[in-house]
């Protein structure tokens, strides 16, 4: 048996759009196999098919030599293949024991099971505790979960869908040391991912997908990043051009020791969070998911109060008791994280949601109490020109955007008013590269001429591309902010670990 | 005095076992992430099933099974429409309500002022003719110690069987539940059956135990206060029981508060328990922290597998 599995000849049809396009590939036993490309090219469906959770329209999949049709996810874990996904499956009000207790065929016995788990986590470096309850976990850990859950069943095969999105550098070196022993004990690892320092360090071998096809299959030893970034878009990607300059002007936006108790069990407390953000710079928050992130948004924005209103200060007016329009007249703007839904109302055309955030303060969209459609319609399109927005119809609703080309409006939208103040949180969460450099450059542009950006963001890559200074947020606590310049990335891990946060405690004790 | 005492217990534990019935049979179906409001509509035709049923056998524990059965039944259509057609819960639960009223007006109009079949107090000789203690403990109809023994097994069943913990896990993420091979569906009508057979047995007591006779609307709105009762216990089946008792005394409290003559209207004190419902859940509702951490987060959300 030379191949453990080799997918030939697979297509997989939706409508009309070819997602998987004649993919053929071929996973040794114990090899790192990296899928890489951009968001669309079908790497999704690729795997999910391998799961057993789609099924190809046509071609076939051979498991250690043998024809085989996966016909559910049981199937899959049946011939000895585990998936992580992206999105977690697990429980939140659920213990770890008892999460992983659900994904476990056969005898119940929880005394057993904690054990085992207890030990195999350790096996592999990845300690957990089987009595914790998932919501107070971290994001790290809860993938710890996910893998764990796949180990003690024993895989042949382990299926990783972009692992380290949502780890700090530290944890994803300790993911790497772990992928690396499995693959040692002969375990093969599919790892998709589109950061491609990763898959050079980690991976044996690399498959890249473009629109659904197979484009190249290379060693990734004998690539650069580069080579491999131009394989996987077809081109060369935008670089962001941002003229650094050390022109600030006056603070736009102050966070003056906000405070923000926690909202439910689930919420994070922000504690004594201060921080500037100059004309002209943009500065960008770090932080693993669920630190405080959107409380902190929440609080900006003025989705929810703050107990003093000098907490927030915009242009020098405190704005802590103001709601969000108030805000948005005073020139601010803000861009949430969850563009469907949040962001936007999914079932709105765009003029529609265009007016929604911007009926207040923009004159030519009210008059008296009555909507200009004549007037949303000219934003609207200006906004789909500007941004370059694709749609089929002239004025489609929300939800019938792809997930790019919605956040290319949501933060156009914002954007187009030229705001003094623009907070956003996670500006490219989910978005392919394209649409991602042109919204980071447009965030920049605005930042230069004369505003002040926040940028809340998981993705370092990015916050290295555009922040002009970066602050860590870790258990609702902020670091001070750091010139880009002086930060690497292990600096900014030791952060998000929570390294600022003694020193604060300290300080606290001491005041 | 002893006496007096005596009989008013008894009439707290009839009065409560209805509501202690519907409410656990709730808890199971909120625990999988349904909301079913229809509680009122499912005791009124389990009371009107049970009843005919037993008048015309003679036999009360067949009128217990009917009225297992006419809820379980009424349940399994709020099932279809909510679980396979996905409407939505709230306005369906509401619209079984109506029907259940209605229905038992309709087939109960035959029975209106006949005399019903008792549901007898067991007689254990020797254990139930000691003082006080005797009466309370062994001497209640078979269906007080079902409603405990239900409580008991729900609790068993829900945090110590992998049964439960599917319970659970469907009515925290049914996302999840459904990626991990569940048959989320499946799962949420086994429990809106047995959430329907638990209303249909407390709609049953009420007219075999409670008052032994049919009258319309004589449920009475037990079904909207078991539904309160599953906010105030926050999903946890011992704590119905408290809540169950602490209402039935409260019920019962208002009658015999107007037996001693006291001075409050009686409306008012009818109203009582109603009142003190409303003020518990505000107050419990207050405490957000506690509510979010035992609430299911998909209760009351339709549930469409993605693809």
């Amino acid at each position: 048996m030379e191949y453990l599995l080799e997918a030939l000849h697979v297509t997989k049809v939706f409508g009309t759009l070819k997602a998987n396009d004649d993919v053929t590939l071929k996973v040794k036993p114990g090899e790192i196999h990296a899928f890489l490309g951009e968001n669309g090219a079908g790497k999704s469906t690729l795997v999910k098919m391998i799961y057993g959770a789609l099924q190809p329209t046509s071609g076939e999949f051979r498991w250690m030599g043998k024809s085989v049709t996966i016909p559910s996810p049981a199937a899959a874990r049946k011939l000895g293949i585990g998936m992580v996904f992206q999105h977690f499956s697990l429980f939140d009000a659920l213990t770890v024991a008892e999460n992983i207790a659900l994904a476990m065929p056969g005898a119940f016995d929880m005394k057993k099971l904690s054990e085992r788990i207890t030990r195999v986590s350790r096996d592999y470096g990845l300690p957990l505790e089987p009595t914790a309850v998932v919501a107070d976990l971290s994001v790290g850990e809860r993938q710890r979960i996910e893998i764990v859950r796949c180990l003690l069943q024993e895989p042949k095969l382990l299926i990783m869908d972009e692992p380290t999105a949502v780890l700090t550098p530290q944890e994803a070196d300790q993911l790497f040391v772990t992928l690396a022993r499995l693959a040692g004990e002969g375990c093969a690892v599919i790892y998709i991912s589109h950061r491609l320092e990763e898959v050079k360090r980690l991976c044996h071998n690399v498959t890249i997908l473009r629109h659904g096809k197979v484009v190249a299959n290379v060693d990734p030893a004998t690539e650069t990043a580069a080579s491999l970034a131009r394989l996987m878009v077809g081109g060369d990607i935008h670089v962001v051009k941002s003229a650094r300059e050390d022109q600030r002007g006056a603070t736009r936006l102050k966070l003056d020791h906000l405070k923000l108790p926690a909202d439910g069990p689930f919420s994070v407390e922000l504690r004594n969070v201060s921080l500037d953000v100059k004309a002209g710079e943009v500065v960008a928050i770090a932080g693993v998911a669920g630190n405080g992130q959107s409380e902190l948004f929440d609080a900006v924005s003025g989705e929810r109060s703050l107990r003093d209103a000098a907490m927030l200060v915009i242009d020098g007016k405190p704005m802590g008791h103001d709601g969000v329009n108030t805000r948005r007249n005073a020139g601010a703007a803000f861009v949430p994280e969850e563009r469907l839904g949040h962001g936007a109302v999914p079932g709105f055309t765009l003029s529609q949601n265009v007016v929604l955030t911007r009926h207040s303060s923009d004159e030519a969209l009210v008059k008296s109490g009555m909507v200009s459609s004549g007037g949303a319609a000219g934003v609207s399109q200006r906004v789909i020109k500007d941004f370059d927005v694709r749609k089929g119809k002239p004025d489609p609703e929300a939800r019938s955007l792809s997930g790019g080309n919605l956040q290319k409006f949501v933060v156009g939208r914002e954007l187009d008013r030229k705001p003094g103040v623009l907070v956003v949180n996670q500006p490219t969460w989910g978005v392919d590269a394209g649409a991602a450099a042109t919204v980071r450059q447009a965030i920049v542009d605005l930042a230069r001429q004369g505003s002040a950006v926040l940028v809340i963001s998981q993705d370092l890559d990015e916050i290295f591309e555009i922040a002009d200074r970066i602050a860590v947020i870790s258990r609702g606590q902020l670091s001070e902010a750091y010139p880009a310049s002086e930060l690497s990335s292990e600096k900014i891990g030791l952060l998000m670990a929570g390294a600022h946060e003694l020193k604060e405690t300290a300080h606290a004790a001491r005041a | 005095m002893n006496e007096q005492l005596l009989s008013v217990i008894l009439t707290i534990i009839t009065a409560s076992t209805p509501l202690l019935l519907a409410a656990i049979g709730e808890l199971v179906v909120e625990r999988s992430g349904v909301l079913n409001l229809g509680v009122e509509g499912m005791m009124a035709v389990g009371a009107v099933s049970g009843f005919g049923a037993a008048l015309l056998t003679g036999n009360p524990y067949v009128g217990v099974l009917a009225a297992l059965f006419a809820g379980a039944l009424l349940s399994l259509l709020f099932g279809f429409l909510t679980l396979t057609m996905v409407s939505n819960q709230v306005a369906t639960g509401l619209a079984l309500t109506l029907l259940g009223l209605g229905t038992a007006g309709l087939m109960g109009e035959a029975f209106v002022g006949q005399p019903g079949v008792h549901l007898e107090r067991l007689h254990v000789p020797g254990l139930s003719d000691i003082p006080f203690i005797g009466p309370i403990l062994f001497g209640q109809d078979l269906m007080v110690y079902l409603s405990f023994a239900i409580v008991a097994g729900v609790s068993y069943l829900l945090f110590r069987s992998k049964a439960g913990l599917i319970i659970r896990a469907v009515g925290d993420s049914h996302q999840s539940a459904h990626a991990l091979g569940y048959s989320v569906v499946g799962v949420r009508y086994l429990c809106v059956m047995f959430g329907g057979a638990c209303s249909g047995l407390a709609g049953g007591y009420l007219s075999l135990a409670y008052t032994p006779q049919w009258v319309e609307n004589m449920t009475a709105g037990r079904g909207w206060i078991a539904l309160a009762l599953v906010v105030f216990s926050s999903w946890l089946p011992w704590r119905i029981v408290v809540g169950a008792y602490l209402f039935g005394t409260i019920t019962v409290m208002g009658f015999s508060l107007q037996a001693y003559g006291i001075g409050i209207p009686s409306q008012l004190l009818s109203a009582l328990p109603y009142v003190v419902t409303i003020l518990v859940l505000v107050l419990i509702s207050r405490n957000r922290a506690l509510m979010r951490a035992n609430t299911p987060a998909c209760l009351g959300q339709p549930f469409v597998p993605d693809r």
